[in-house]
């Protein structure tokens, strides 16, 4: 489904990211992680087709995404950047709306089918109760909350989410992976940008770990975050342990 | 309550939408019609309301509504829905609400524009549409130089495109007043009534010409309104639910500047409809564009209409100067209240 090759691409003259090559399948939840200004968001960003790679390719369902029209890849890949500042006062409700954009055409209302698929995506985000609160008046993890349902509803079988569970009090950023779990289960492919290791663990498939703009490690969470190359890039001891009750935990000392 | 309905929801359905366009279109037709009816006897002789069966006798009240205030208030009409819409695109693509043609520079690109025109003499070339063909110009030639400056690669940030509209502002205000300076007594004087703004020689003939463009120019806007909505989160958020950002913001300017252009072709530079109007309606029917663009447009051609009414009946002012004394205290209220509740300068 998504197919990276060789990418490098930069802002200004030095490169962010270099010979990066990396894969996502259906069905598949892949955590990306690395110690800050490693070039995760960067990644994220070539992967949304928002930013042209310089070198390589980028390929979702055989297509570059930054040569494919905007309305076309929305259908294909919903993208939840980092930083989310809307300007003018408008509800939570109607931030989730804006995921429906490429359902729909010409300057109408919104359909009965997209106002629903919104209320269904805030309920599994549980932000239901907020739909005519003010996006702007929310806390932090109540608007992320809001942002992953408008990335959900988008209804897009590729997930890329900056930093979904950023400001997310433990059981909401647990909720929040569930919820992203489940379209993984439902055949979809999720990319999670996340500083939430023990987080990655628990939930993903694969993590792949992002250093200088160089993937470090790419396989199953155990065994990626096991290997001193990936100690040495965060600069700090990562305790892999197994809870007695089954699934496993990290503690970064 | 009707003020609440109109605001609240957790969205906008179909019954806010009509009843947010029924409350506008309603207020609009009544000034549309009122206005044109009120007049002054003498001057100093007060209010004195023309009584509708005089509009169809023969005389001299008759060619007085039909050829003189009917003109007027359909070009205040025009000219109020075009400033209220550009400004409110302006303020949606640019995320910011200070932005308005003043402060983007397009007014100042006109207002030079013209004043060379008076000074080169082409006040009677194109059948006497000479300085407002030259308004027109000028005012797409600022709107071009402030995108070239402002554009970092393709994307339009709001902090340089702002910073670039208040650099060709100040350049074409101080060439504007060079060219003043060189010229004589009496084309001074026709600048600076020009640069005043004002309908009074308004004639079917400058509605017929600004009207398609102010057709062209809001029709493109009010199509464009689910995605100025979602351009409410900067262009790459836009970008990811589906929006094409870069001809979102290019559509949007070019209608937004065609619609600055026309109504300075017939009414000169009038400051602070583009600016108050989509700011205060954006408290009333809420910040959907798929209501605040049209309600901002019938509502700003009210607007204009009144004030051009007031100014006709204090003896011909220009409407600038009265948009500008309404507009300027208004805002002030806006600012003051904004800033003990916080709510206009959020984000």
């Amino acid at each position: 489904m998504l197919v990276l090759a060789d990418v490098g691409c930069g802002y200004g003259a030095a490169p962010v990211l270099d010979g990066i090559s990396v894969r996502a399948a259906a069905g598949e939840l892949v955590a990306i992680v690395g110690p800050n200004g490693a070039g995760k968001t960067t990644l994220a960003r070539v992967v949304g087709g928002l930013l042209p790679a310089r070198r390589g390719t980028v390929r979702i369902d055989g297509r570059d995404p930054a040569r494919t029209p905007r309305r076309e890849l929305a259908h294909r890949l919903a993208y939840l950047p980092q930083r989310y500042e809307v300007a003018f006062p408008f509800t939570a409700l109607e931030i989730v709306l804006m995921g429906r954009y490429a359902h729909s055409r010409g300057p109408g209302l919104d359909r009965a089918a997209d106002v629903t698929a919104a209320q269904a995506a805030m309920v599994r985000c549980d932000v239901e109760t907020l739909v005519d609160r003010r996006f702007d008046t929310l806390s932090g993890g109540e608007r992320r909350r809001v942002l992953v349902a408008q990335a959900l509803c988008q209804g897009a079988r590729l997930l890329v989410l900056d930093e979904p569970t950023a400001g997310l009090d433990p059981s909401h950023a647990i909720a929040v992976m569930a919820a992203l779990a489940a379209e993984r289960d439902r055949g979809a492919a999720v990319l999670v940008v996340t500083h939430d290791l023990d987080l990655a663990i628990r939930t993903a498939d694969r993590v792949i770990v992002l250093a200088h703009g160089h993937v470090i490690a790419d396989a199953a969470p155990a065994e990626a975050l096991a290997t001193p190359a990936v100690a040495q890039a965060f600069g700090c001891e990562l305790h892999l342990g197994e809870l007695r009750a089954g699934g496993r935990f990290l503690v970064a000392r | 309550m009707i003020a609440s309905f109109l605001a609240g929801g957790a969205r906008l359905t179909p019954a806010r939408l009509t009843a947010v366009l029924a409350c506008c279109v309603a207020t609009c037709a009544l000034i549309a019609i009122v206005t044109p009816l009120c007049g002054t006897g003498l001057p100093g002789q007060g209010l004195e309301l023309m009584s509708p069966a005089a509009i169809w006798s023969d005389d001299g009240d008759s060619t007085i509504y039909w050829r003189v205030r009917l003109p007027r208030t359909l070009a205040a009409l025009l000219c109020g829905a075009a400033l209220a819409g550009a400004g409110c695109a302006f303020q949606a693509v640019l995320r910011n609400p200070l932005a308005e043609p003043f402060t983007l520079g397009v007014s100042s690109g006109a207002s030079l524009a013209a004043v060379l025109a008076i000074r080169l003499g082409l006040g009677s070339a194109l059948g006497g549409a000479g300085v407002s063909a030259a308004a027109v110009l000028g005012a797409i030639a600022a709107v071009v130089i402030v995108w070239r400056l402002a554009r970092v690669g393709d994307a339009l940030p709001p902090a340089t495109l702002i910073l670039a509209g208040v650099t060709v502002s100040m350049f074409c205000s101080a060439a504007s007043l060079a060219v003043q300076y060189s010229s004589d007594f009496a084309d001074v004087s026709r600048m600076l009534r020009w640069m005043m703004g004002g309908l009074e020689w308004t004639t079917y003939a400058t509605v017929a010409r600004a009207a398609p463009a102010i057709a062209v120019g809001a029709l493109t806007l009010i199509v464009l309104g689910r995605a100025l909505n979602a351009m409410a989160a900067g262009p790459e958020a836009a970008a990811s639910v589906g929006v094409d950002a870069g001809r979102t913001q290019t559509l949007a300017f070019g209608a937004a500047s065609l619609l600055v252009g026309a109504s300075i072709g017939v009414a000169g530079p009038v400051g602070f409809v583009g600016l108050i109007v989509p700011h205060a309606l954006r408290a009333v029917v809420g910040p959907d564009h798929r209501a605040l663009l049209p309600a901002s447009m019938l509502i700003g051609a009210a607007l204009v209409a009144v004030c051009d009414t007031l100014a006709r009946m204090l003896g011909q002012w220009p409407v600038g100067i009265i948009t500008a004394l309404l507009g300027g205290p208004f805002f002030m209220l806006l600012l003051v209240r904004g800033k003990r509740s916080a709510d206009l300068w959020r984000s």
